[in-house]
Parts: C-alpha cells; sequence; structure tokens
C-alpha cells in the first residue's frame, strides 16, 4: 500500500503543479459555463426579443398600439425610423422591426368590420430567428386587436367609422342587412356612457376596458422539484456541460502523459520496481478520479456560490462526481492502452471527447435532440453524467433519481479499465 | 567468489526479428561486468529480461538461483536499476522523486528518509535536494537517476549506457560514484558502447552483436586474443623504401604494417617490442622526427572480432 499511496501522491503533486492544466481545467468551464448560462436565459434580459418598432402612424391609435408593445414585458422596443430599423434588423442587433404605417389605425378600424382593404404591418426580421418573428406576430396580433376594437366599440374614432359604415349600407354601397343590425348595436353600445359599462363589468370582478380581450389568461409553471422561486436556473446545465467537458480533457490528457511515460522509459523505470501493472494502473485511476471529483466539486461550487445554482441533494452531487470521475480516470486510461503514440493519440481522442460531450448534451440539452438520437445517446456515457447532474441541481431531484446515472457511470469506467488493463497486459512495454 | 547472476542461451524476437539470440554469460559477487557492443546489439534487451521487464522467448535468468521471471517481486528488490532514458518526474523535486522511487521498493518513514540523504550524498546532489530535476544539468539528472535505483542497496546494479549526453566532468563524477560502488562490494552489469568507460570500470567484459555474445572475458585475456596488442606510430623524415618494408615486415615482434606517406603504423605483440624496431629503423638509414606507442583497445578487440568498428 506503501507504493499505491507515493504513486497516488504523486499524480496529485505533479497535477497541482501545473498551473497551465489547472487553468484549463478549472477557470476555463467555468468562464464558459457562465458565458453560456448568460446566453441561454441566465441574465436579467431572460427570453426578452429585441424589436424595433416604426411608428409611421401619428394617431392616438396608433400611439396606443404602440405604447402597448412597449410595455410588454416580452418585448425590448426601441422606436428608430424605417432605415435604421432595416439596417438594425440587418446588423442582428434588432430581431425584427415592426413598420406601423401611417393611418393605421382607421384603416385597420374600417376594416374590422366592413370589406375595406385591410392595412398592412411590415414586418423586417432576422432570417437567423423565424421563431422569434412567429412571437412577436402573436404579441403584435395581440395589442392590434385590443386597441383597436377598444376603439371600434367605444372611442371616438370607432363612433365616426361606425356612422360612416351604417351610411355606406344605408347608400347601397354595402348590401349586407345583418350588417347593418350590427352596426348599429355597436353604435347603442357605443352610446352607453362608460360608467355603466364599468359598472357591469365590476359585478363579474375586475373592470375592463371596452373592445376584444384575450378571453384567458396562463399559469405557466416550470415542472421542477427546485424551490418554487428558484426554478430553472440555466447556469446549472451549463456548469454540467462544461463541467463534463473539461473534465474528460484531463482525463483524455492524463492518458497521452501515460503515453508519454511510456515512451520516455519512466514507465518501464516504474515496473522495474517491485510493484506490479495493475498496481500502477490502479494508482494512475485513483488519482485521475480525485483530481476529476475535485474538479467537479470546485467548479460547482462556483456554480452556487456565484450563479445561484441549488444542489438539491448533496449525497447525490457527490455521488455523481466521484462515479464521473471513475469514468474519466478510465477513459484517460483507454487512451494511454490503445494510443501508439501521444501525438497520434491527441487527435483520435479529442475527436472522441468532443462526440461524446455533444451527444451526452454537455453542450445543448439531449430533448433538441430527435427520438432516434435521444434514445441513441444512451449508450453514450456522459449523457449519463449530464442527466444526472441535471436531477441534483435544477430539477431538485434526491439521491434515488441520481442512482441510474451513478450505476451507469460505474458500469463505464469499469468497462473501460477492464480493457485498458487488458490491453497493457498485451503489450506491457 | 559465488555466482550472483546466470544467464543462460536468453533468446527474444520482435516479430520476425531476432533480438537476442542465445545470450549466456555470468555476474560474480561484487564483480562490475560490461556489457559492450553497438547501438541496436540487443544490450537494452538484455536488460530489460535482467530486470523482469521483458519474458524471455527461451532461457533462463537467475538471480543467486532463484529465477528472474517477469514480475517477481522478491527479485525485482534485490536488483537496481538506471535506464538509459532519464526516469525522473521534472516537476517533482529531487527528494520526492527520491521519495517515490523508495517508496515502491518498500521503503518508508525514517529508514527511507535516511536513504535518501545517503544516496544524495553519494551522488554529490544534497544541496539541490529541494530543486526540480527540470533545472539540472544532463550531468547532475544522471546522477539523480543513478540515486533512484540505489535507495533499496541492491545487490545488483544494472546501468544501462549511464552516461549518454553527459559532459566529460560530470561523466567523471558518475565514475567516482560507480567506483565507490564497487568499492563497497556492489555488483555492477555496466551496458555502453563507449569502450574506455567498460575498460576502465569493467573487471569482466561481454561483447554482443546482432543478439549473440562474441566474446566473455576479462580484459586483459580480450587483448591477448589480439595479435597486435600495441601499436608504434613513427613519423619519418622521408617515407621508406619498399624494400625497407619488406624487411621491417620480417623483423621480430612486428605483426603488422602500413605507411601513410612519411607515417609508419607498426602493430607489435607487445610494447616491449617497439624499442628494438626504433634501433633497427636508424640503423637502416632511416630518420625517425617522432615516434608514440598505444595499447591496442577494446575498439581494436571489437574490430577484430566483427570486422567493424563499435560505432558503425
Amino acid at each position: 500500500m506503501n507504493a499505491f499511496f507515493a504513486l497516488v501522491r504523486k499524480d496529485l503533486i505533479l497535477y497541482v503543479a501545473d498551473r497551465r492544466a489547472l487553468l484549463m481545467h478549472l477557470v476555463l468551464p467555468i468562464v464558459i459555463a457562465a458565458f453560456f448560462g448568460s446566453v441561454f436565459g441566465g441574465s436579467a434580459k431572460n427570453g426578452v426579443i429585441d424589436v424595433a418598432l416604426v411608428q409611421q402612424d401619428a394617431s392616438e391609435v396608433g400611439r396606443r398600439i404602440g405604447a402597448g408593445l412597449q410595455a410588454d414585458p416580452n418585448l425590448h422596443v426601441t422606436v428608430m425610423d424605417r432605415a435604421q430599423a432595416a439596417q438594425a434588423v440587418r446588423k442582428g442587433s434588432q430581431a425584427v422591426a415592426v413598420v406601423l404605417p401611417a393611418g393605421f389605425a382607421e384603416a385597420a378600424g374600417s376594416a374590422m368590420f366592413t370589406p375595406a382593404p385591410k392595412p398592412v404591418i411590415e414586418l423586417l426580421y432576422d432570417p437567423s430567428q423565424t421563431a422569434v418573428l412567429a412571437m412577436v406576430k402573436g404579441m403584435l396580433t395581440q395589442q392590434v386587436m385590443s386597441v383597436v376594437s377598444a376603439e371600434m366599440f367605444g372611442g371616438p374614432m370607432g363612433r365616426k367609422l361606425t356612422e360612416r359604415s351604417l351610411q355606406q349600407v344605408d347608400a347601397g354601397t354595402i348590401a349586407d342587412p345583418a350588417l347593418r343590425d350590427m352596426l348599429a348595436a355597436v353604435r347603442t353600445y357605443q352610446a352607453q356612457p362608460q360608467q355603466q359599462t364599468q359598472q357591469i363589468s365590476a359585478n363579474g370582478g375586475e373592470a375592463a376596458p371596452r373592445g376584444l380581450s384575450m378571453p384567458f389568461t396562463t399559469r405557466d409553471q416550470g415542472l421542477s422539484n427546485a424551490p418554487a422561486l428558484q426554478g430553472y436556473n440555466p447556469y446549472a446545465h451549463a456548469f454540467s456541460g462544461m463541467g463534463v467537458q473539461f473534465i474528460l480533457f484531463m482525463g483524455m490528457n492524463m492518458g497521452i502523459a501515460m503515453l508519454a511515460a511510456r515512451r520516455d522509459g519512466i514507465w518501464n523505470r516504474l515496473l522495474a520496481a517491485p510493484v506490479s501493472l495493475a498496481l500502477v494502473v490502479l494508482a494512475r485511476a485513483v488519482s485521475a478520479t480525485i483530481i476529476a471529483f475535485c474538479l467537479l466539486c470546485i467548479v460547482f461550487a462556483v456554480a452556487v456560490l456565484a450563479f445561484g445554482v441549488t444542489v438539491s441533494s448533496v449525497p447525490g452531487f457527490l455521488g455523481i462526481a466521484l462515479c464521473f470521475g471513475a469514468l474519466t480516470a478510465g477513459f484517460g486510461l483507454l487512451v494511454a492502452a490503445f494510443g501508439k503514440t501521444p501525438e497520434a493519440a491527441r487527435g483520435i481522442a479529442m475527436f472522441a471527447t468532443l462526440i461524446m460531450v455533444m451527444l451526452g448534451g454537455a453542450w445543448v440539452p439531449t430533448f433538441v435532440f430527435p427520438a432516434w438520437v435521444q434514445q441513441a445517446t444512451m449508450i453514450v456515457p456522459t449523457r449519463w453524467a449530464i442527466t444526472g447532474l441535471d436531477a441534483v441541481t435544477w430539477r431538485g431531484l434526491g439521491l434515488p433519481a441520481a442512482m441510474p446515472a451513478m450505476a451507469a457511470l460505474l458500469g463505464f469506467a469499469a468497462l473501460f479499465m477492464a480493457l485498458a488493463i487488458w490491453r497493457f497486459q498485451k503489450a506491457p512495454a | 567468489m559465488s555466482v550472483l547472476l546466470s544467464v543462460t542461451n536468453l533468446v527474444k524476437s520482435y516479430g520476425t526479428r531476432r533480438a537476442v539470440d542465445g545470450v549466456s554469460f555470468r555476474v560474480l559477487a561484487g564483480q562490475t561486468v560490461g556489457l559492450l557492443g553497438p547501438n541496436g546489439a540487443g544490450k537494452s534487451t538484455v536488460v530489460a529480461m535482467l530486470c523482469g521487464l521483458l519474458r524471455p522467448d527461451a532461457g533462463e535468468i537467475l538471480l543467486d538461483g532463484q529465477p528472474v521471471a517477469a514480475g517477481a517481486a522478491a527479485v525485482k528488490r534485490r536488483i537496481g536499476m538506471v535506464p538509459q532514458d532519464l526516469a525522473l518526474y521534472e516537476d517533482l523535486s529531487a527528494r520526492d522523486n527520491l521519495r517515490l522511487f523508495g517508496a515502491l521498493y518498500g521503503l518508508k518513514g525514517g529508514p527511507l528518509a535516511a536513504r535518501i540523504e545517503h544516496v544524495l550524498g553519494l551522488v554529490n546532489l544534497q544541496d539541490r535536494a529541494r530543486d526540480k530535476p527540470a533545472t539540472f544539468s544532463g550531468g547532475m539528472k544522471r546522477r539523480l537517476n543513478i540515486a533512484a535505483a540505489l535507495l533499496h542497496e541492491p545487490d545488483l546494479l544494472i546501468l544501462d549506457e549511464p552516461t549518454v549526453g553527459v559532459d566529460p566532468q560530470s561523466r567523471n563524477a558518475i565514475f567516482d560514484t560507480l567506483e565507490a560502488l564497487q568499492a563497497q562490494g556492489r555488483a555492477l552489469i555496466y551496458t555502453s558502447h563507449y569502450m574506455e568507460e567498460v575498460e576502465r570500470l569493467a573487471d569482466h567484459i561481454v561483447i554482443i552483436d546482432h543478439g549473440k555474445v562474441l566474446a566473455d572475458d576479462t580484459p586483459a585475456a580480450l587483448h591477448r586474443r589480439l595479435p597486435a596488442r600495441a601499436v608504434l606510430r613513427v613519423d619519418l623524415a622521408e617515407p621508406a623504401a619498399e624494400g625497407v618494408l619488406a624487411a621491417l615486415r620480417a623483423h621480430a615482434g612486428v605483426t603488422a604494417l602500413a605507411q601513410d606517406n612519411a607515417t609508419l603504423d607498426i602493430g607489435l605483440v607487445d610494447n616491449a617490442d617497439a624499442v628494438p624496431v626504433l634501433g633497427w629503423l636508424q640503423q637502416n638509414g632511416q630518420r625517425p622526427l617522432h615516434f608514440s606507442t598505444a595499447r591496442a583497445s577494446l575498439e581494436d578487440i571489437f574490430l577484430n572480432l566483427t570486422g567493424r568498428t563499435l560505432r558503425d
């Protein structure tokens, strides 16, 4: 055991003394995870869409539509002229530009009850943000319907347009008796004092303005066991992904260092001592596991302290970190055992690492993958690491939820180590 | 002296290439055996088998009568290995390197600390114990490499080309260390392709080429095998005539003769033949301006055995 501990101690001292490795495996994942967490909704502007508004309709109703858009908490509206808006969308600083043309409100009101030509709202959008375009369209529809219909049922412009439409029907320009009845009813409604309609509304609850409004509201509830006020923290997934990725890089570097040691003769020098090959390999696996475990714990300590990530089960997290550490060690040994030269192994190992972290959901969550890919990635060990870490962080689950992932990680680690030892024994020197 | 190591008919092949082909030799307790051969002769393969790193295809290695099977811990504990490549961790201090290698041989605590201080003193690196080998010269690293092999006080120290890339001053320091070990009665196997190193250290020399033992004897006995054990070089005022050269070839004690311009290289049975040969040259009208004699070297022995030089 003395030799075993000496070998482990040696690896730990060498790792801590390597400042470049510490920077690579500790600082980089924190910096990149902070960036990704921020990009995917971690900042104060979480989910807010940048929209340019070209306010060409100077009417009272037109201004109310613009004000409604600006008041929407899901939009960050900047008013500018059309040329500026087009330039901003082209450059990508605005996702969508809404051009509200002159006379829009009046034309929209006319078109509401009669076959008058419908006015056109021009939407300029960034081709890379088509999903955002659909969202802005929805919010714009809600605003226009709400403001224009309120005006049509109670505002001066609405009364004027109703009178004009009735005159057109009476003059025979529009031959539709049912439309005449409806316009007459609207005129009667418009003539009622505003207070009376508010009184009626008050009986049913909250006072509402005249006009059409959304006949429902939604109650949005993110389903996780995380504390209700905390909810989903995008930093949690970002730290899991980047932590896993850079710790795997550490495992890869460990394997390459072992290959270099075999080439340089120090491996043979160790084996010339009265220690077995299995002991030397096992000591390397244990030191790599300890390093990986500590790295993941430090990375998440920063995530908790600086980015508000919560760990719902400390034993679950520690279990996942330890099992992932063993997996990292197994991966490193595999690189050392099957690599021919450090130079050749580096390229292949880097490719394998990147594929594993990509398919494992370290960059983007696996739910965005097609169903068959999601099934296929069950054989990717990193998938289990990410799933396990998600479970004990933002999903707010306990130790039992982490146990399948721990078992899978340990299984992969055992497989990798067994393959590596078999290979080492086949070609020991 | 008792036999410490016995190597019999060792064979090792890599694919179709036979790297070691029936090598046999012995090392007596306290003896220094030089394993001499050009690069690629099979020396390092023999060393790897002696240290239990490679399993021979055939043959037997016995240390004090115990077989050195690959991985046998008890036998490995009695052998110290100084590999050709520097087997040191550059970012561990010299003391931490020694602590690691000592622990691999089961040393710990006070005895380990005492051994570390002892071997650091032996290789004259006490004042650099806290420094990392990355800051050492090539010679200092080589000495630390040797120190790491001495921690567990092995019965047999195997040194595989321990002076590669070392300046003359450091080489002398290494030899001082090795001679101190010889004085302690420790057995050494010293592999090299530098004949002067082996000649300086070895009591017994095994010459290997193409995986086979060409000669296995004491340095004196190997010299006796040479037709010319000394060379007399004479610079003449004028080149000698053919007739003079023919007469000189027939002179007693002369085994070989070559002339390059006015310089004669005369092979002699013994150094003592130089004086009568010089006298004969003067008596026969030749005017020697300068002369020197040299003892035949291991290089000459290898040349005589293989027809090529050690560095070919």
